[in-house]
């Protein structure tokens, strides 16, 4: 079968060439079936790629370890769910799901757009194609997944057991499907700047997947923060990872470029600005996918080194040098029809708030390759660390918060004083309540940074509240519908408005969330024994007694040994919560660690024990290779007593089972002390509730209008047409 | 014995992709020129007036705007769109 | 003023102050930057004082878990060969930590060996691609 995934991906990679060829024949000769030849090369892309996908995933399932591939990422005790999920935890099938991933999404925008934008979709067919050809090129010919060996190795190395968690099922995929997702929105650029039809039909599709893209990518990058924070604890949902910050950087350009084009949609300005950010954001989703698997700086995601730095190196350099060939070289069509009315306009704002954005990008960035940027500047890599790039985002953030406040409510054009009077009044006394509050009631006082975000929070939740307020109101005026009916109503006819305003105030409790966490939790690492307690920010944690489980994992991800404590935990002497923090041992198939040391000596996972509430979260760990050093000498003293006696391999596999069980009885008889991660941190449910608002607000702002809206609005704007003294307008399936 | 499993189904993948992917060449004599396309721009950037005229409406409702300030900007939205309109018009 | 002019003066500004903002950035950066350097590298130009980047290997039979949780453990070169270099570590331990792992610490030269900063441990995801597999 592997010979069957071998031949798909070439035929893949045929396809790929196939379809860039009739999609520039048939655009260059006007012929319209060849256009649709390439087309469909995208939708057969989609379907031979799903065989090859198949293919990979039928043999990581059934563990055939002729594949070098599941050698790798898979074994025998990896459970059935993670042997599934393991396939993209390798470069190989990593990148067989990217370009998986590509072709469907690929397919999904071909379909929506087979009646429109008639000149741009071959174009647009062909970039796809491009990146369709790059990747099953490295499928091919330096990354493949159908290498075998023979004979096949009896057990796999296994998948690291960091992996092991259901993320691992997510978040790639939905990462990768923000990544893919960007290059329909490049494609479509480069696609209009070829053709010169960077106009009104373009903006309203390009929104669109731009927004699939925004929301994709932002709930891959959500879902990596909240797997880090489960595995690290408190603090570490965001490191400044280099990989981290790979993915944030594409997603902050595409917000930038989500709110400049309502103004190239409004005024027809800043053409060429939404030209280079949407390029740059594609460019950067490429240069965030390259950075995972290269190896080139040091981060806890890398892949590793690999040999396919060089050609990704290319394809980048390909896509900026074209996007500022196709930029200069069009500036004709980009001219901006009108220009800035004044500084006080919601213009002003949109463009101050993609200003911000790009200097946040640009710290970011910066922070990110200092450590290659400085070997060539000086000689030696540097490193900056989360001090640097907190010290430079925050304020830019803040600024940021305080906008989302103030753009939705100032008008376009030109603002008045009158008008400031009206729509500022009440936000400005939010926020000064908040201030007032701050130094009374909620004890945030002693950072004044949280305090300056918090009064901007009060200060954009009442701008929001007004405008849903007002726009409710005159809802229940116009149709005199019930209260309920009338907020639905507003909301439904008035997505892209509303939905964007529900994604501010979800921005704004996310930074709640982050500011409060991170200023005011606190954390201790004391060695416990049993009975012993330990306070942290003002909740006392005991140690009441050890559990222990051999050969039945409580988390179903292979450990033979799972080790742990129960912890009670109290506050002002009420009980409040008990955790159950694991230590969980995997096995070393390579057997260096000796025949008890290599059942329990492989890679060791601490499970975190988390008690959320809105309040705040609660979380024990415990260390789980400090822990293993207070009963090695066990394990050696056992390892000696098994290889003295010279047994046959089965014999010895039981005598160490029996070894290891006597040396769980021990830990629970004699529990020494434990070495503890304890924290608590404020608010740390409000950042994933925030980031729910966000994307649920992008939702709503992205979700199609249905039939009977549309008929509404038909007859609304026909009464339009009627006003301006035109005939009926032909509706001819025109609707968007 | 899997080889020829193998073999065999790529054979048939081979003959349906050739399949699929050929369709549009089989089909109608001759080839067919692309719809004009200032006609779909046209009724784009006429949707999109109309939306600019409505939302104008709704941030008056919700005063964001103040009465002149509503009526002037209504008023040149209109004109643009009867631009609009009279180009459409042309064109048909 | 005319607003071409206007526009044209609102564009100087602003470029200026993104120049003036990006060479701030820029300038500080390499001033609070920390080198990173390897075993080899830090043994011949560490000085006592200063913060260091050390990204090493692990090396086998140099991990001791000493009372008061504290860590001893030797880095040497990715590549191997060359000298190791001893840590003295305090803080919370990344799960992969083990002998043969790749991982990165912010250490300080205090007399003949070095200590890291409490907590700075950051430790590579094992990589399944590099030729040479640690066993």
């Amino acid at each position: 079968m592997a010979l069957l995934g071998r031949a798909a991906l070439i035929i893949a990679l045929l396809t790929t060439l196939f379809g860039i060829g009739a999609s520039l024949y048939g655009a260059r000769q006007g012929q319209r079936r060849w256009v649709d030849v390439g087309r469909r090369s995208v939708y057969a892309l989609a379907a031979i790629l799903t065989v090859a996908f198949a293919v990979l995933e039928v043999a990581f399932i059934n563990n055939d370890f002729a594949y070098n591939t599941v050698a790798n990422n898979s074994s025998l005790t990896t459970p059935l769910f993670y042997r599934a999920a393991a396939m993209w935890g390798s470069q190989e099938g990593s990148l067989l799901l990217w370009v998986w991933l590509l072709s469907i999404w690929s397919s999904l925008a071909v379909f929506l757009t087979r009646n429109r934008l008639r000149e741009i979709v071959p174009y647009a067919v062909s970039v796809q194609l491009g990146f369709g050809a790059f990747f099953t090129t490295m499928l091919v010919f330096f990354a493949s997944p159908f290498n075998l060996t023979n004979p096949a190795p009896l057990n796999g190395a296994g998948l690291d057991p960091l992996l092991r968690n259901p993320s691992m099922m997510i978040h790639p995929p939905m990462l990768y499907s923000g990544y893919t997702f960007f290059t329909i929105p490049f494609a479509f650029a480069v696609g209009a700047l070829i053709t010169r039809r960077f106009d009104a039909e373009w903006i309203p599709i390009a929104r669109r997947f731009a927004l699939a893209s925004w929301l994709f990518l932002g709930v891959g990058i959500l879902l990596g923060a909240r797997w880090a924070y489960y595995e690290i604890g408190w603090g570490g949902y965001w490191g400044w990872d280099a990989v981290e910050n790979a993915a944030l950087m594409p997603w902050l350009i595409c917000t930038a470029f989500l709110h400049s084009l309502m103004i190239q949609e409004k005024r027809g300005m800043l053409k060429i600005w939404n030209a280079s950010l949407v390029l740059g954001a594609s460019t950067l989703a490429i240069v965030g996918t390259f950075l995972v698997r290269s190896g080139i700086l040091s981060s806890i995601h890398a892949f590793g080194a690999s040999t396919l730095g060089v050609p990704f190196v290319l394809l980048i350099a390909a896509m900026v040098a074209g996007s500022i060939y196709l930029v200069v070289s069009r500036r004709d069509v980009l001219r901006s029809e009108h220009h800035l009315d004044s500084l006080f306009s919601r213009e002003s704002a949109f463009m101050l708030n993609n200003v911000l954005f790009v200097g946040l990008t640009f710290v970011i960035f910066w922070g990110t390759f200092f450590p290659l940027i400085s070997e060539v500047a000086t000689g030696t890599q540097s490193t900056v660390g989360s001090p640097w790039f907190d010290r430079y985002t925050v304020p830019l953030a803040l600024m940021l918060v305080l906008l989302s406040g103030i753009g939705p409510v100032i008008p376009w054009r030109r603002a008045t004083l009158a008008n400031a009077r009206r729509n500022f009044m009440l936000p400005i006394l939010a926020a000064a309540l908040m201030l007032i509050a701050a130094y009374t009631v909620v004890p945030i006082s002693s950072s004044a940074l949280t305090v300056v975000l918090f009064c901007a929070a009060a200060f954009v939740f009442a701008s929001v509240g007004q405008e849903f307020w007002r726009g409710w109101r005159a809802r229940k005026a116009m149709s005199g519908d019930p209260p309920l009916l009338a907020f639905v109503s507003m909301i439904r006819r008035n997505r892209r408005r509303y939905g964007g305003y529900i994604a501010h105030l979800g921005i704004v409790v996310l930074f709640i969330g982050v500011s409060a966490s991170s200023t005011f939790a606190h954390s201790g690492y004391p060695f416990l024994h049993i009975g012993q307690s330990y306070s942290v920010g003002g909740y006392t944690y005991t140690n009441v007694k050890p559990t222990a489980a051999l050969d039945t994992d409580p988390t179903s991800t292979g450990a033979l040994l799972t080790l742990g404590s129960i912890m009670r935990v109290t506050h002002d002497g009420k009980y409040v919560t008990t955790l159950h923090p694991l230590a969980q041992y995997y096995d070393d198939p390579s057997g260096a660690e000796g025949p008890v040391g290599s059942l329990i000596g492989g890679d060791s996972v601490s499970t975190l024990a988390l008690a959320s509430s809105p309040r705040r979260d609660l979380s024990a760990a415990i260390d789980a290779p400090e822990l293993e050093g207070t009963f090695n000498y066990l394990v050696n003293r056992a390892n000696a007593i098994v290889n003295a006696d010279h047994l046959s391999a089965a014999r010895q596999t039981e005598v160490s089972y029996f070894l290891l069980a006597a040396i769980v009885h021990h830990y629970l008889a004699h529990p020494p002390a434990a070495p503890f991660k304890l924290a608590s941190s404020p608010l740390v449910m409000w950042l994933w509730l925030g980031a729910i608002i966000l994307f649920g607000g992008g939702l709503v702002a992205i979700w199609p209008a249905p039939g009977a809206s549309r008929r509404v609005r038909a007859r609304y704007l026909a009464r339009v047409a009627q006003e301006l003294g035109r005939a009926q307008p032909r509706r001819a399936g025109s609707r968007a | 014995m899997t080889e020829v499993v193998a073999i065999a189904a790529i054979a048939l993948l081979i003959a349906f992709l050739v399949w699929f992917i050929g369709a549009p060449l089989r089909r109608r004599g001759g080839s067919e020129p692309f719809l004009p396309s200032e006609l779909r721009v046209l009724e784009a950037a006429r949707e999109a007036k109309y939306t600019e005229i409505r939302d104008n409406e709704l941030d008056y409702r919700t005063g964001k705007l103040s009465d002149e300030d509503f009526h002037a900007l209504d008023r040149q939205l209109r004109a643009e769109a009867v631009e609009i309109l009279r180009a459409l018009d042309e064109l048909r | 003023m005319n607003p071409g002019r206007k526009r044209h003066v609102r564009l100087v500004v602003s470029l200026t102050l993104a120049v003036v903002l990006a060479s701030a950035l820029v300038y500080t950066s390499f001033a609070a930057g920390d080198q990173a350097l390897s075993p080899t590298q830090l043994l011949a130009r560490a000085h006592p004082g200063v913060t260091y980047e050390l990204t090493g290997v692990v090396v086998k039979g140099s991990v001791r878990n000493l009372p008061n949780g504290v860590l001893d453990f030797s880095l040497a070169n990715r590549a191997g060969g060359g000298p190791s270099v001893p840590v003295v570590y305090t803080g919370a331990v990344p799960d992969p930590f083990r002998v043969g792992r790749e991982l990165i610490v912010t250490v300080n030269k205090r007399g003949g060996s070095f200590v890291a900063q409490p907590g700075s441990m950051v430790t590579k995801c094992p990589s399944k691609y590099s030729p040479a597999k640690s066993a």
